[in-house]
C-alpha cells in the first residue's frame, strides 16, 4: 500500500513537472500515436504491405491510396506503418540491450574501480570510437543482413554509452556516506548497487533511452538505404527512400513520406528525453 | 597496555594505514600518508574512549580501520577474542553486527529515496534477524529509544530536523544490538543546544544497553563531558593517552596543553591565555623529521627534531610520548 502511494506521489510529481515543459508532451503524444500505429499495423493499414497493383505503379496519393503508391504498386501507407513497426522493434530491442548490458559494465565498473573500471572502461571507449554506422556496416558485413543482426550492431554500439552513463553517478553514490552506512550494515555488494546506487542512475538512464531510441531508428534507416538493413520486400522506412529513390523527381511521395516518419520518430523521441530529463533532474523539479 | 582484569571489550595493537598518492604525469612521484601510524588502545566494556585531535590527523580512519570499512594496513584489532582484520567477507558481515558506526554528517549518511522504516527495517530483512510480522515493532520500539515518535516511519530523511536525523543513524546502529559503536564526530555537524541531546541520549543507551563507544571528536569540551579515557592524535601516532581529568587537568605533552588551552572557558571572569600555537600542522605527506610536533613546540630540545619520542607508560594506564618524560 505504502509502495503504491509513494509511486503515486512520483507520479504526479512527474505530471507535473512535465506539464511545464510543454513540448515533452507533444513529443509523448506523437510518439504514443507512431506507437499505436506500429502495433496496430495488421489492423490499420489499408492494404497488405508487400502486395504488388501491378497496373497502379507510382499513382500520386488519391482516395484509393492515400499516400500513393510505390514503383511496383504497393501502397505507400502501408508499407509505412509497417515500417514504422519494423522501426520500432529494431529501437527499443537494441536499446534495451544496450541499456541492460551498459548499465551492468558500467556500475561495476564504477562501483569496483581499480583495473577492473581501467579495463572495462577502456573497452567501451574502443568501441566508442568506432562510429555507429560504420560498426552497423561491420556486423552486417560479417554476419549478413537480418534484424537480429541489425539489432546486434546497433546494441554494441549503443552499450558504450549506457555504461559510461552509468558508471559516473555509481561513482558518486559509491562515496556517499550512506553506502558505507550499507557496507557497515554489512549489506552484499550486489544489494548496495541495486537498492541503493541504481535508483540514483535510473533518471539518466531513461533520459538515454529516448534519445538513443532515436538515434537507432536513424542508423536502422540509414543502413537499410543503402541495402545492408532488414532484407526486402519487408517494409522499412529507410528500405522505402532507397527503392523511391530512382523516381524522387516522378513520383517524390514514395521517398518523402517515410522520410518524414523518420523525421518525424527521431523528433518525438528527443522532445520526450528532454522533458523525462527535466522532470526527473532533482535540482529542475525543486524549481516552481 | 590493558590494566583492569576484565578483558577489553576492543584492544587494537599496532595498527597502521598508510595512504599511497601518485601526482605528475608522465614521471610520477608517489607520496605515502602515513594516515595511521602505529596506533595501539583498548576501550574496556560499558566505557566511552574518546579519540581527540585536530581534523586530518587521523582519527576517523582509526575508527574505519577498526570497522574495516577501510582496511588496515598492519596491527590487529581485536574484538573480545576474535581478530577482526583476519576475517574474511562472511565472517566480517556477522562480526559487524556486534559493532556499529554513527556517521558525522546526518544529512548524507541517509539514503535520501528511502523513508526512515525503509532504512531501518531492511538491515533486519537482509540478516533475517526475526519473523516477517515483527519488524515493525521492533523499529517502533527502536524509534521510541532513541525520543521519536513512531508516525515518523514513513517520513523521508528531507523532512526531519540534523538532530532528529541523527537520532535515525543512531537506531540504524542499535538495530544489531551492537556490543561497540564507533561515535565518528557523531555530535560535531550539529547545534550546540541539540548536541547536549544528543549526548545525553548516547550516555542513556550507554546506560541502558551496557555499550561502549569509540567517540571519536574534535571537541575537547564534547569528549570530557562524555567519555572516561581520551587519547590525543597528532599527524596518525598517539601523542598523549589517559584518563580525562589526567589529560585535562594535568597534560603531559606540550601539544596537549595548548590543545586544552586553546578551548574556550564559559567563564568570561576567567582570564584566559590562549597559547598561540606557531605554524600550520604540516602536511601529512611530509611529516617533519623527529617529533611531529617539534617545529611548534615551545619546549623543543634537540633531540626532538632527530628522533621520535618513543611511547612512555608512566603510570596504570597513562601514556606519553614525549622527550621530556622518557
Amino acid at each position: 500500500m505504502n509502495t503504491i502511494a509513494r509511486f503515486k506521489h512520483l507520479g504526479t510529481e512527474t505530471y507535473h513537472v512535465f506539464n511545464r515543459n510543454k513540448t515533452s508532451w507533444v513529443g509523448l503524444l506523437l510518439l504514443t500515436i507512431l506507437v499505436l500505429l506500429a502495433v496496430l499495423a495488421p489492423v490499420i493499414a489499408p492494404y497488405d504491405p508487400v502486395e504488388q497493383h501491378i497496373i497502379q505503379r507510382l499513382e500520386p496519393p488519391s482516395s484509393q491510396f492515400l499516400l500513393g503508391t510505390d514503383y511496383y504498386g504497393r501502397d505507400v501507407l502501408s508499407r509505412i506503418i509497417w515500417g514504422c513497426r519494423v522501426s520500432f522493434i529494431i529501437g527499443s530491442v537494441s536499446v534495451a540491450f544496450a541499456m541492460f548490458f551498459g548499465t551492468i559494465l558500467g556500475s561495476m565498473a564504477g562501483y569496483k574501480g581499480g583495473y577492473f573500471d581501467s579495463f572495462v572502461m577502456g573497452v567501451m571507449d574502443v568501441l566508442m570510437s568506432i562510429p555507429t554506422l560504420l560498426m552497423g556496416l561491420l556486423i552486417v558485413a560479417i554476419l549478413g543482413p537480418s534484424q537480429t543482426n541489425l539489432i546486434i550492431a546497433l546494441a554494441l554500439t549503443m552499450v558504450p554509452r549506457f555504461a559510461r552513463i552509468a558508471r559516473a553517478p555509481t561513482i558518486a553514490a559509491k562515496n556517499k556516506v550512506y553506502v558505507e552506512a550499507c557496507q557497515a550494515m554489512g549489506f552484499s555488494d550486489i544489494r548496495i548497487l541495486v537498492v541503493h546506487i541504481f535508483p540514483n542512475i535510473l533518471g539518466e538512464l531513461m533520459v538515454m533511452g529516448s534519445m538513443w531510441m532515436a538515434t537507432a531508428v536513424r542508423t536502422e534507416a540509414a543502413l537499410s538505404f543503402i541495402g545492408l538493413g532488414v532484407n526486402p520486400p519487408t517494409a522499412t522506412l529507410g528500405g522505402m527512400i532507397r527503392e523511391g529513390f530512382k523516381d524522387i523527381m516522378s513520383a517524390p511521395w514514395a521517398s518523402l513520406y517515410p522520410g518524414l516518419v523518420i523525421l518525424l520518430i527521431v523528433f518525438a523521441a528527443n522532445l520526450l528525453g528532454d522533458g523525462l530529463r527535466d522532470a526527473l533532474d532533482p535540482k529542475l523539479r525543486n524549481e516552481k | 597496555m590493558n590494566t583492569s582484569t576484565e578483558q577489553p571489550l576492543l584492544t587494537v595493537n599496532h595498527l597502521t594505514k598508510h595512504f599511497f598518492i601518485k601526482r605528475g604525469f608522465p614521471k610520477s612521484v608517489s607520496y605515502t600518508v602515513k594516515a595511521v601510524d602505529d596506533v595501539s588502545f583498548h576501550v574496556n566494556r560499558k566505557e566511552a574512549f574518546g579519540l581527540a585531535g585536530e581534523s586530518g590527523c587521523g582519527k576517523s580512519t582509526v575508527g574505519r580501520c577498526v570497522l574495516r570499512l577501510i582496511e588496515p594496513d598492519s596491527g590487529q584489532v581485536f574484538l573480545q577474542e576474535k581478530d577482526i582484520t583476519s576475517l574474511n567477507d562472511q565472517e566480517l558481515r556477522s562480526t559487524r553486527k556486534k559493532m556499529q558506526i554513527i556517521f558525522q554528517d546526518p544529512y548524507s549518511s541517509l539514503n535520501p529515496r528511502r523513508t526512515i522504516g525503509q532504512t531501518l527495517e531492511e538491515p533486519m530483512r537482509v540478516h533475517k534477524l526475526c519473523d516477517h510480522d515483527e519488524i515493525r515493532n521492533i523499529v517502533v520500539d527502536l524509534l521510541e529509544n532513541v525520543g521519536l515518535s513512531p508516525g515518523v516511519i514513513d517520513k523521508y530523511p528531507h523532512e526531519f530536523s540534523g538532530g532528529q536525523r541523527q537520532r535515525v543513524g543512531i537506531a540504524r546502529a542499535l538495530l544489531f544490538n551492537p556490543e561497540l559503536i564507533v561515535a565518528d564526530e557523531a555530535v560535531s555537524a550539529l547545534d550546540v543546544s541539540i548536541q547536549m541531546q544528543i549526548l545525553q541520549l548516547l550516555q542513556d543507551l550507554k546506560e541502558k544497553l551496557s555499550l561502549s563507544y569509540l567517540f571519536i571528536s574534535h571537541d575537547l569540551a564534547v569528549v570530557r563531558y562524555f567519555c572516561q579515557r581520551v587519547a590525543i592524535m597528532y599527524l596518525g601516532k598517539f601523542v598523549e593517552l589517559g584518563t580525562v581529568t589526567q589529560i585535562f587537568d594535568e597534560p603531559l605533552h606540550p601539544y596537549t596543553l595548548t590543545l586544552r588551552n586553546a578551548s574556550p572557558i564559559p567563564d568570561p571572569s576567567i582570564k584566559q591565555a590562549f597559547a598561540q600555537l606557531k605554524g600550520e600542522v604540516p602536511s601529512p605527506i611530509s611529516p617533519p623529521q623527529g617529533c611531529h610536533f617539534h617545529p611548534r613546540c615551545a619546549k623543543a630540545k634537540d633531540i626532538c627534531s632527530r628522533e621520535y619520542p618513543k611511547w612512555t607508560e608512566l603510570d596504570q594506564g597513562r601514556g606519553v610520548a614525549c622527550h621530556l618524560y622518557s
